[in-house]
Formats: C-alpha cells, structure tokens, sequence
C-alpha cells in the first residue's frame, strides 16, 4: 500500500493542530497513567463506536477498532467493551453524560465522527477525562478514505499522549524479512508492514539472500545487506519507488548497516579477512572513514541519538562483548560485564538505554542496560530471542524469537520497556530482522 | 489437464527404467559404486574422494587436525588439477546472533584459504563467501546438526573435468 498524498497528510496534520482547541487539564483529578514503576495498571478507556454518515461507515468502524487495537496492545490502555456502554453517544457536538460512563468504571472517553466531504473522509474526534468531566483533546482530520487506518493510529496516539505525557508509536511501519520454505533454503524477503501487522507487502522478490534492513530517519528508504552480486553487500532502497544502490564498492563484503542520526551517513561493518571492522559512509561525498582497527570482529554498530557516540559489538577481549565509543572511533570502551555473550547493540531513540541481545546457559535474552553499563534489566529469555529495535518513543521494543528443529522459524514479537505485555505480531509468515521506523508524520 | 495426465504417465515410464536399472545392476551400495567411478578432475571426484568440507568448534575458527588432513588433500588435488578454481563458503550454526556470524563464518573460511596457500595453492584461484547461519545443511534443534552447520565448504566454481 503506498500513500502517494503523505505530504497532503502532514500539512493537514499541521492544519489541524493549529486548530486544537485543548482544554486545560487540571493537576488534582487528572486522569493519566504513572509509568514510572513497574508493572502499569491499564486505564480503563470508553472508546464510544464513531458517529458515521454519508457512505463512511465501514471508515467509522476501521477507526474505532484501529484506536481500540492501539491503545490495547500498548498495555497501558484497557478499552472497554461497547456492549457494556449504557449511553448511546448520537450527537458528537453534545458532552457525554458522564455519570453513565462513570458507572462502568471508564477513566477516558472517545467520542467521534467520520463522514464523506467532496469525495475525502473527515474524522473528528474528542478526549474526555470522566472524572474531571472536562474534554482534554479534539482533533479534526481530512484525508483520502484509503488512509483511515492511519488516521485511526493518528487519533490514537494523540490519545497516548495526552493521558501518558509520552509521545505515541502508532502511526509507524516495521521493515522486516520475510522468511518462506525449508530451513536450509530459505527464501528471504525484505517487508514492510504498519506497526500493527496490517498492510504487509513485500519489498524484493526472493531471489536473493536479504538481511539486517534498517529505516532512514525519513521513514523514506532502509539499508540492508544482500547477497545479489558476488560479494555480499550493503544496499539502500527507496521504499516508494524500490529503487535500489549499492552503499560503496568494498574489495570484500559489507554488511551490519545503519543510518545515522541525520541520515547523511552509513555505518557498517565492512569484512578483511578473518575481521571485521566498523566505518562511516558519507553518503553524498562517499567518504569513508574507518572507526575501528583491532583484529577481531568489529559489528552491530548503532548511533546514539545525537550522533555523537556509537555503540557496537566486539569480541576482542575473546567472546562478544558490547563497546561504546566517540563517533570520531576514539574512547573505544567496554560497557558490558554480566555473564555471557553480549550482541545486536542499539541505542534507545530518547538515548537512555541501549538494547541487545544475551547469550548464557544456551539461553538468548533482550535485555537493556545504560549507556554506562549498568542497570542492566532482562525483559525475555528463551531458547532464541535475537535483534531488538525500539519504537520511537523508546516505551516498546520488538524482535525476533525463533522456534528450534526442523519446522522450526522466527516470529517478531513486541514487549514493554518494563517486561511486561509481551506479543507477537502478526505477520504473514516466518519474520525475522525487525526494525521500527521513527513516527510517519 | 491434458498436459498433467501426459507427465504423469511420463513420470510413471522414468519409475519403470530406474527400477530396471537397479535391479540389473544388483550392487547392494550403489553409493561407493558411483563413487569410484568418479571421472578424476571431476566436481564428483573431488567431493567423494577428497571431501569437500571440514567442521568447527562452537564459536571457533581454528582448524581441528581432522580439518587440516581435509584441507591438505584438497590442496593436493588442487595442485593436481591447476586448472580448477574454487569458493569456499564459510558456515555459522543458529546457536548465535545474525551479523556476528556472517563475521565469524568469514573467520572460518579465511582460515580454509589460508590454509590451502599455505599449501602452495595460488590465492587468485580461491575466493570465499561467508553465509552466517542462512544455510544449514542440518535441521535438528540438537548439538549432532549445529556441529554439521559449523563448516566450511569449499565448492569448485571452474576447471574441473566433467563426469
């Protein structure tokens, strides 16, 4: 699915928040969720079926299960069932009677419409806050009926936000590889799909061996690594147009690639011999400047969110640890020091953490740690758990667990910062190599 | 329809030849017995005769004994045969993480090279490829396959003799 009027989006995204009319919110009775301890009580949210006319009923209800998925799979929300609503709301311009929604025990409540306006859906919709009995966001939005989805993930995250005071991931895709046939000839495919598992569709064709894509701050185009020419390299592609290049002519192969912050450069892991060493590519001089020179294997690299450091894996002490080090390559400097094999580094998008993979007593963990080394927090452990990427809000992560033996395969599951609300996704097929993309608008 | 009632009948003819063919023969392992007759200089003679992979330690890429005897025949024949060209694949199993072992199988088919020009064999005639873990050749989700995956696999890619 391709959104040719993104730009149309954005602008009337920005229209619209010119026109919020956001009530203020009173601290005392505020409704809003603590995320700051462990395990969060979800908020019990009234999300009202949209008021529908003029041919957009089916849009209507795309949009209030869009927001109910959302807010649900966040784990942060509890949406109620609307067959425990005892007011019917049928006129969006008239405050609710709170009392009714109070009686089912709803915190938040979502009132909405949707209605066709010379051939675009328009979707208007309004937060209250139960007890305050105050409206706490509207939004008004005007788009192509195909786009209702999104527009569904919009309101919803503007509904995150207000209630947890942290930005929404919802309106993001997720890249990945999709994986099809017997386990020692895999077809591998690079996909795209919106964060909740709709609208998949596959970016190659197969035929060649295709890893590791990552997204461009733009969201616009991925890099990866593939097996097409004779020597295993890194590509970029343009999401839209598939248009694909090859990132550097190496004499060997190039692989384990990343986008830096701007998206002007690549980092990536380019291979001599037995080693493997890391080296930012500038993409528009094509400069190349090697980071690190131990003779050893050099991988994983990732940025920290204001380019100034990157993160990256190494086994130079003797097994796969996970180093930090000044984006210029000096101050190479070892974070992690538990028990086990350390991998997949990345750097949380809010830079407070640094995600990775754990190996130990033949388990694979995702776990997170500071940039310092310390605090470091387990969220899965199991037989295979590999390759964490966070939302853009840095609450969520996601990666791939694979099922051991013969039939045996990848699944890309989300789980909370916490450990909590653990998911899988639902994907087409096999998935493996997930990577979130920054918010679409 | 037409056509998958045709191939069906072909199929069923191919059964009848191949059944004939065993029996006439009679050799209780038609295996070996192909395998002797590999044409010397062959892809064949050269995967039969003198074995065309050897296997790795857990997270390591030094060469075993055993490895070093595979590699030393290969060096020979390869000597033998100065024509032929090959690649060696480098192999991870799954018990690791996706882009350490692209580099780690690099590691091993490096060592296979390095080995087999230490030998005398010319480095133009050797490239490699390293495969991490996308290729097993063994499915289980035991030790007894992640040990057959642990390999470096070297593959003729020109030169050789054709059987």
């Amino acid at each position: 699915m391709r959104f040719p009027d993104d730009k149309r989006i954005k602008f009337l995204v920005a229209l619209a928040l010119l026109l919020v009319f956001i009530g203020l919110r009173p601290a005392w009775t505020a409704t809003e969720i603590d995320l700051t301890g462990g395990r969060i009580t979800p908020l019990p949210i009234a999300i009202a079926p949209f008021l529908t006319g003029d041919g957009a009923e089916e849009s209507g209800a795309t949009m209030t299960e869009v927001i109910s998925n959302d807010l649900g799979r966040s784990g942060y929300f509890n949406p109620l069932p609307p067959d425990s609503f005892i007011e019917q709301v049928t006129d969006f311009t008239q405050e609710p009677r709170f009392a009714s929604w109070r009686q089912i025990q709803a915190k938040a409540l979502v009132t909405g419409q949707v209605f066709m306006d010379g051939g675009k859906l328009r979707a208007e919709f309004r937060l209250w806050d139960v007890n305050t009995q105050q409206q706490i966001a509207a939004q008004q939005f005007t788009t192509s009926p195909k786009n209702m989805r999104r527009i569904g993930h919009l309101i919803a995250d503007v509904i995150y936000k207000q209630l947890t005071g942290i930005d929404g991931y919802f309106d993001t895709r997720v890249v990945f590889v999709d994986e099809t046939g017997p386990k020692d000839n895999r077809v591998k495919k690079l996909a795209i799909m919106d964060q909740d598992g709709f609208n998949p569709r596959a970016l190659t064709d197969g035929k060649d061996l295709v890893l590791t894509p990552r997204f461009s701050p733009n969201a616009q185009e991925i890099t990866y690594m593939s097996f097409a020419g004779a020597t295993p390299r890194v590509y970029l592609m343009n999401i839209d147009t598939k248009q694909r290049e090859i990132v550097g002519e190496f004499p060997n192969m190039s692989f384990s690639p990343r986008f830096s912050p701007d998206g002007q450069k690549v980092i990536m892991s380019l291979q001599d011999g037995g080693n493997s060493n890391i080296y930012e590519l500038d993409l528009r001089s094509r400069g190349i400047r090697q980071l690190t020179n131990v003779p050893s294997i050099n991988t994983g690299p990732s940025y920290s969110p204001d380019g100034s450091q990157v993160v990256f894996e190494s086994d130079r002490g003797g097994t796969q640890q996970i180093y930090v080090m000044s984006v210029d390559g000096s101050g190479q400097t070892r974070i992690s020091f538990g028990d086990g094999r350390y991998s997949t580094p990345v750097w949380s998008p809010d830079g407070k953490y640094i995600a990775f993979t754990k190996q130990a007593r033949g388990q694979f963990s995702i776990g997170v740690m500071k940039p310092d080394g310390s605090g470091e927090r387990i969220l899965t452990e199991g037989f295979h758990n590999e390759g964490p990427t966070w939302a853009p809000n840095g609450r969520v992560l996601m990666f791939f667990r694979e099922s051991g033996g013969e039939g045996g395969g990848p699944q890309l599951y989300s789980v909370d910062i916490t450990g909590y609300n653990e998911q899988q996704m639902p994907t087409p097929q096999f998935a493996s190599d997930p990577a979130w993309s920054p918010k679409l608008n | 329809m037409k056509t998958s009632t045709s191939f069906k009948i072909a199929a069923a003819f191919c059964c009848v030849l191949a059944l004939t063919a065993c029996s006439k023969k009679n050799t209780p392992d038609l295996e070996a017995s192909t395998a002797g007759q590999a044409a010397p200089g062959s892809e064949k003679d050269f995967a039969v005769n003198v074995g065309d992979r050897i296997y790795f330690s857990e997270d390591q890429s030094t060469l075993a004994p055993e490895a070093e005897e595979t590699l030393r025949k290969q060096a020979a024949w390869l000597s033998q045969y100065s024509s032929v060209t090959v690649q060696i694949e480098g192999h991870a199993d799954e018990r690791g993480t996706r882009e350490y072992n692209i580099s780690l199988s690099a590691r091993r088919a490096t060592a296979a090279r390095e080995f087999l020009i230490a030998q005398g064999i010319d480095g133009t005639r050797i490239s490699s490829i390293a495969y991490g873990k996308e290729r097993p050749v063994a499915q289980c989700d035991a030790e007894q396959c992640w040990s057959q995956n642990r390999r470096a696999v070297t593959v003729i890619t020109g030169g050789a003799k054709t059987s």
